[in-house]
């Protein structure tokens, strides 16, 4: 009744064909934009920023990636963590390199290298699939690890091993280093994470995006109708690898400042981009977003749970939050497996006759 | 003989001793997909949680002691009597056909006919939850697991090859055990799949769920006796990684190990598991050894992976998988 498509006249071819089509969804993404561009930044304060929000953003980019490549384009990748990794490596050379250059620069070169890392790796994909591929992609994580490990040349010789995000800023705002404040970080990770689904909800409903959904459903019969797997494949690769280069760069740069590759780019973190992906929901967008929000706050809430509310031992909790990660990626799959992002298509299916039966 | 090809020599041994471990947790693998279709992602965890809770059954430790200890503000931690290693295996068994019984009953059972990547997820999960209850009922801290397999360095192989080479190999006897017991295991299972009613039953739902449905075969049977076994071969390659390294959380990595073994094996076959698992073995431990100090060490870490990445790219299917046949 109150959410519905009737009555919505379109006019014109354009109309006809942007992204959001009903009105009132079109009114939610712009009310959405306008709280987090214009509202968020003056009420946020360090708490909210590194706790909830930037984690937020960044793995909501890296999801995106992931999604574009797993859920569009069926290659299931393990790799995530690795890539994040060359981002954040590409991202830290570049400030060390040339300190004068603005951030935006060199965040967009690093999700560019990771690209071309990313092509790298997706070729044995055009011989190798399913399983095969998804341990194929293992090969990254661990060897890219071990790269930025045992080579002094990607930390710049530092004594620690680790990569330290020295003070950098754009248009003469702080954005890294200890000293940059929240609303800064926070508007910087939301322009990328903004721009990238943009750019990901117009590929996936374009030529490429259609490209890639053939060589999903049956790569076969897609090289008969003539797509070619080659490009298809390789240019899911490239995106999804510039767009988690990117999340790999601001998890580096602007959210953690400091980083060990083996901790903070290990194989945990392939798997949880790959949790968000799935449990927010393969092959879309909002899923990426959803799934991306649902991990990162739920261990947050657990936390305020079970040590602040029941005063129970950190380590307990930890394990609590294992068991229940686990009991809730299970209980998704067996209940949805298409995600949250199922769940909200179903709702809206339902609101069109709410609150009348028929 | 050079020197450095008696070392060589040496490190081959000990790389094929490590490549029975790894087939070891590889096969587990391969019999659940193989049965099922599913790709046990739990495998590893499902090793650690029957060393720990074997470690905690022989110490008598209470399960969940640090739960209830927690809730209640109790301050028990042991029954204080101990049990023997032979006991403890035993029980630990039943601890794990009834963990696969859980496992088919609310995880498997109701994921019948999703898409393989979804099951993958499952099992995913699987192996958060498991490590999650098995740090909750017996504790995150490493412990050392001791059955009475023998240890150290073996003086027999020792003294042999000084005679022949002027150069004792350093052989643990661990790692010749753990040969002798996977050696044993493979002939079980094999002699298992082949003679027994249940085994043929097991074949015959890995060839063709269906037609297997048809004839009278139970696949909710099949499917726990499929995930027991696993469980019972998980058990074997706990005991054996526990005692080498001690009972902790890297011992569910080995499961990441084997994935290159089941590449380079193939994901249906059996004898590939053990053919993969010994090329991964020799494979890493001679690279190590050969190019690990001119590349900064730790090759370990990767080799397995680029390797059988490269060599799918020329045999997809892996060394004895079913060949791929693909119709639109």
């Amino acid at each position: 009744m109150f959410y519905r498509e009737a009555g919505d006249f379109k006019l014109s071819y354009q109309s006809d064909s942007q992204t959001f089509p009903i009105r009132i969804d079109r009114a939610g993404y712009y009310l959405a934009l306008i709280v987090a561009f214009a509202v968020v930044p003056f009420i946020i304060n360090d708490y909210w920023a590194n706790a909830i929000l930037l984690p937020f953003l960044i793995y909501a980019i890296a999801a995106i990636g992931l999604n574009i490549l797993t859920g569009y384009c069926g290659q299931v990748s393990l790799g995530t963590g690795g890539f994040m990794a060359v981002g954040a490596y590409a991202c830290y050379k570049l400030m060390t390199s040339f300190p004068e250059v603005s951030m935006f620069i060199h965040v967009i070169l690093a999700g560019g290298i990771t690209a071309a890392v990313g092509v790298l790796f997706g070729l044995p994909s055009l011989r190798i699939k399913g399983f095969y591929l998804a341990v194929a992609t293992l090969a990254a994580q661990f060897f890219l690890v071990w790269l930025f490990n045992r080579v002094p040349w990607f930390y710049n010789y530092s004594a620690s091993g680790q990569i330290n995000a020295p003070e950098r800023d754009t248009f003469g705002i702080l954005i890294t280093g200890p000293n940059a404040t929240a609303w800064a970080t926070y508007l910087f990770c939301l322009i990328f994470l903004v721009g990238c689904a943009v750019v990901a909800r117009n590929l996936t409903r374009g030529k490429l995006g259609r490209s890639w959904m053939a060589i999903r459903d049956m790569d076969i019969a897609a090289e008969i109708i003539g797509v070619n797997p080659l490009t298809a494949k390789l240019s899911a690769f490239a995106v999804s690898s510039f767009f988690v280069g990117i999340s790999g760069a601001l998890f580096f740069s602007v959210y953690l400042g400091a980083v060990e590759v083996g901790e903070a780019f290990g194989i945990q973190k392939s798997f949880l981009v790959l949790f968000m992906v799935i449990i927010g929901g393969l092959g879309s967008i909002f899923g990426s977003f959803a799934g991306a929000a649902f991990l990162v706050l739920l261990p947050v809430v657990l936390k305020l749970v079970g040590v602040d509310l029941m005063g129970w031992p950190t380590d307990i909790v930890a394990h609590f939050q294992l068991v229940i990660v686990g009991l809730l990626i299970i209980v998704f799959l067996v209940l949805e497996p298409h995600g949250i992002a199922q769940l909200w298509r179903v709702t809206k299916q339902k609101l069109r006759l709410w609150p009348f039966p028929h | 003989m050079p020197d450095q090809l008696i070392y060589a020599m040496e490190v081959t041994l000990n790389g094929l001793m490590a490549g029975v471990l790894y087939a070891l947790v590889a096969l587990g693998f391969v019999l659940i997909f193989k049965a099922s279709g599913i790709f046990n992602y739990a495998q590893g965890v499902m090793a650690l949680f029957a060393a720990m809770t074997l470690v905690g059954i022989m110490n008598g430790q209470v399960p969940f002691s640090h739960l209830i200890n927690a809730i209640f503000g109790t301050h028990i931690h042991y029954f204080g009597w101990q049990v023997p290693a032979l006991l403890a295996i035993l029980l630990t068994v039943v601890v794990m056909v009834i963990l696969a019984w859980m496992v088919q009953q609310f995880i498997m059972r109701h994921l019948v006919g999703q898409e393989p990547i979804i099951l993958f997820m499952a099992t995913i999960g699987l192996a958060y939850l498991l490590e999650g209850v098995a740090d909750l009922m017996w504790g995150s801290e490493i412990k050392t697991l001791d059955v009475g397999l023998p240890q150290g360095i073996n003086l027999w192989i020792d003294e042999t090859t000084y005679g022949i080479f002027g150069y004792g190999f350093f052989i643990d006897n661990l790692d010749i055990v753990a040969t002798i017991i996977a050696a044993l295991l493979v002939a079980g299972l094999v002699a298992f799949a082949q003679f027994t009613k249940q085994g043929r039953a097991m074949r015959a739902v890995a060839d063709d769920h269906q037609a297997a449905l048809s004839v009278g075969i139970s696949l909710n049977f099949i499917w726990v006796l499929v995930w027991s076994v696993a469980g019972f071969v998980a058990l074997v390659a706990g005991i054996m990684w526990g005692t080498k390294s001690g009972v902790q959380f890297s011992l569910s990595l080995i499961a990441l190990k084997a994935l290159p073994v089941l590449m380079l094996g193939g994901f249906t076959s059996i004898p590939g598991a053990i053919v993969g698992g010994l090329i991964i073995g020799v494979g890493e431990k001679l690279f190590e050894f050969a190019l690990g100090p001119a590349l900064g060490g730790a090759t370990e870490n990767w080799f397995a992976y680029v390797l059988a990445l490269i060599f799918l790219v020329f045999r997809p299917q892996g060394l004895f998988g079913e060949k791929i046949i693909e119709r639109v």
